[in-house]
């Protein structure tokens, strides 16, 4: 079986970004890559711009493991967008589904990267503070989206608080927050 | 078909959730697909956050586990269902990724069982390699003052589960025609509160937040809500993305005392950026207030500790808190509050007591550590109790968010792989699972709800919440519940 059919039938089960209990819709400061709600499945979609080779750029991810990670994706794609598409293994990446409601997208960029970025908006920041291992270049991934000037950048996924190195009993002020 | 199956499950090498594959076959504790019958069983107690995060990583770290998720409520999801507020929809998106791993094809939810009065721990030990507990924190810290029970006192945990509709708080009926209403804690949870208790009706009509809390939340008389801490502004245990809600909430003033904040202005330039932007934030609201016309108000009262709720002149109910000034001592990560002798009354008819949940034991046979409130372990591994684990609050306190309580059960499913890895635990033992679950509970009258009986109850919500306008109206009576469920 082709390798475009088998990811067309492998079509993932749409990620819906919609809220799973949509209600009164509050704005939310959504990357410019991002249009409306994008309940639309992905498989066909980048089956067709994968035809598209000249809009492809290459990110590289440093996984938690030390292991490197390297993606062609498209340009508008959201860091979110290619790490759920691609069906990357970091754990627990992305658990609001692009909605600015947790810090699971959080990622350490290179310097020069991290400057040439778009404008981070007060609700990324306020999400991104919650962040473990919060750096002076690091950004939610669901709100940066791939550009041609950042192909090759690479990605460091932080690593996330774990038992062995916290004590409960005293908590740092960059902790995550109490509940 | 089943070529292009084989096909496809040797190509989906990594799974980020769980692939449309092992979902088409999925099976509800019936037949159980392709995978082995003799794999390790692993059942996990509480279908919370916790549970559904467990679960998720084992079954993804070993392709022959099966995993039976058992929650006390016909309904899944826990506090993502029944403590994240109606206004925050978006943070209920993980009920997605739930979802998937119930559907998993080694995955059953079983519903309705209550573990520990219904089966105990030892018997599910019994018939399952290993038992995770990941049942959370049902009670809540008490204040631990004269007058705390009189009428008009609620936990937060309780106002919460009110509005959101949790079976055993439907009875709260709370007396909403007072203008003032103290909450004492100031965390995430406080917050929430005070924004629900101020919102404008038009925030809330959309949302899951139950009909009968919407109409007494409509005909409130409460204006004014105080939100009280016993430490200082630097303290705060709230985030800034729930502070910035507070000052942004329509029809509302902040009412600060500016006495609460000397010194801090000082003292933001050597703070991590987390902890100035939040105070920044807090300092603005001292400095501007907000519409000065604003009919409601809440603010922030730092330095006090609740030691008296203050019964009306007919001693019914109550009618005041006493709340008593601290000082802080020490500095840093240490500081605490220490008592000056002042005192300060309050008047308010509604008192939420928000400091905190707590675990309970649910099964003798199971170690409880009673002083901090949660099972003992050691990384997630009972102590010394083998094939015994725990994840989320029960085995942490609770505290964190669900990103928090994510990682918290990704470890320990990642420490019960290391000890199946490292034979710890007997895999080689045939363990019946749920087949001899489900017969044990037959013969005690327990009827369990599948997930596909939730998917029942959950369409039964949609459609109800759809003629009111709203996302989902919530069933609030358990015989309900289960009435549809085995419809």
């Amino acid at each position: 079986m082709s390798a475009c059919a088998l990811r067309v039938f492998l079509q993932r089960a749409a990620v819906t970004r919609k809220a799973a209990h949509q209600t009164f819709s509050q704005t939310r400061a959504f990357p410019q890559c991002v249009t409306g709600s994008y309940t639309h499945s992905r498989g066909i979609n980048t089956l067709t711009n994968s035809l598209r080779a000249e809009e492809k750029v290459t990110v590289h991810f440093l996984n938690r493991d030390g292991k490197r990670i390297s993606v062609k994706a498209l340009t508008g794609e959201s860091l979110l967008d290619i790490v759920v598409n691609n069906d990357l293994d970091i754990d627990g990446f992305g658990a609001c589904e692009g909605t600015l409601a947790c810090s699971t997208c959080h990622l350490i960029f290179e310097e020069a990267v991290y400057k040439k970025l778009g404008r981070i908006s007060d609700e990324e920041m306020d999400m991104l503070d919650l962040a473990y291992g919060l750096t002076d270049t690091s950004r939610l991934g669901c709100q940066v989206c791939l550009r041609k000037d950042l192909d090759g950048m690479i990605l460091h996924v932080p690593d996330v608080i774990s038992d062995a190195r916290v004590d409960s009993e005293k908590e740092s002020s960059t902790a995550p927050p109490k509940v | 078909m089943m070529t292009m199956i084989t096909l496809m499950r040797g190509s989906v090498m990594k799974i980020h959730g769980l692939s449309s594959a092992s979902r088409c076959l999925a099976a509800e504790g019936g037949v159980r697909g392709l995978s082995s019958s003799s794999g390790p069983r692993v059942c996990i107690v509480g279908g919370g956050p916790a549970g559904f995060y467990t679960a998720q990583q084992l079954l993804k770290a070993r392709q022959d586990a099966a995993v039976d998720i058992y929650e006390r409520l016909p309904v899944p999801f826990g506090l993502v269902r029944f403590g994240v507020a109606p206004d925050h929809p978006e943070v209920k998106n993980v009920i997605n990724t739930f979802t998937q791993t119930a559907q998993h094809e080694r995955c059953s939810f079983h519903g309705n069982v209550n573990v520990g009065k219904d089966v105990t721990i030892d018997e599910l030990r019994q018939a399952y390699h290993a038992v995770v507990l990941s049942y959370g924190a049902e009670g809540n810290r008490s204040m631990g003052i004269p007058g705390e029970d009189l009428p008009g006192v609620f936990s937060a945990k309780d106002f919460v589960g009110w509005y959101n509709g949790l079976p055993s708080n439907k009875e709260l009926h709370p007396d909403l025609s007072f203008e003032t209403a103290v909450i004492l804690g100031q965390g995430n949870v406080a917050l929430d509160v005070a924004r629900i208790l101020l919102a404008p009706v038009e925030m809330l009509k959309e949302t899951d937040i139950t009909q009968n809390a919407l109409e007494a939340l409509a005909g409130s008389k409460v204006r004014r809500v105080l939100i009280v801490g016993r430490r200082g502004p630097l303290q705060i245990a709230c985030t800034i993305k729930e502070l910035r809600e507070m000052v942004n909430l329509p029809n509302t003033r902040a009412d600060m005392l500016p006495a609460d904040f000397e010194g801090i202005a000082e003292a933001l330039k050597d703070l991590p950026r987390p902890r100035k932007r939040l105070t920044e934030l807090m300092m603005k609201a001292v400095k501007e207030g907000g519409d000065d016309k604003a009919e409601k108000c809440w603010g922030l009262r730092f330095f006090r500790s609740p030691v008296e709720v203050l019964a009306g002149a007919d001693e019914k109910r109550a009618a005041g808190i006493r709340l008593a000034l601290n000082k802080l001592e020490g500095s840093g990560e240490s500081v605490r509050a220490e008592v000056t002798g002042q005192l300060e009354d309050v008047d308010c008819g509604l008192i939420i007591s928000s400091i905190g949940y707590k675990s309970i034991p649910i099964d003798p046979a199971v170690p409880f550590d009673p002083r901090r409130a949660i099972v003992p372990n050691e990384m997630g591994r009972v102590q010394d109790t083998a094939g015994l684990y725990c994840s989320g609050w029960v085995k942490r306190g609770p505290t964190g968010v669900i990103a928090t309580t994510m990682n918290d059960s990704f470890d320990t499913a990642r420490v019960l792989i290391q000890d199946m890895e490292a034979g710890k635990l007997d895999l080689s033992v045939n363990k019946p699972g749920a087949q001899a679950i489900t017969a044990l509970l037959q013969t005690r009258g327990v009827r369990m709800v599948l997930f596909s009986q939730w998917e029942k109850i959950n369409a039964e919500e949609e459609k109800r919440g759809k003629s009111l306008g709203k996302a989902r109206e919530k069933l609030l009576d358990v015989d309900e519940m289960l009435k549809i469920a085995w419809s």
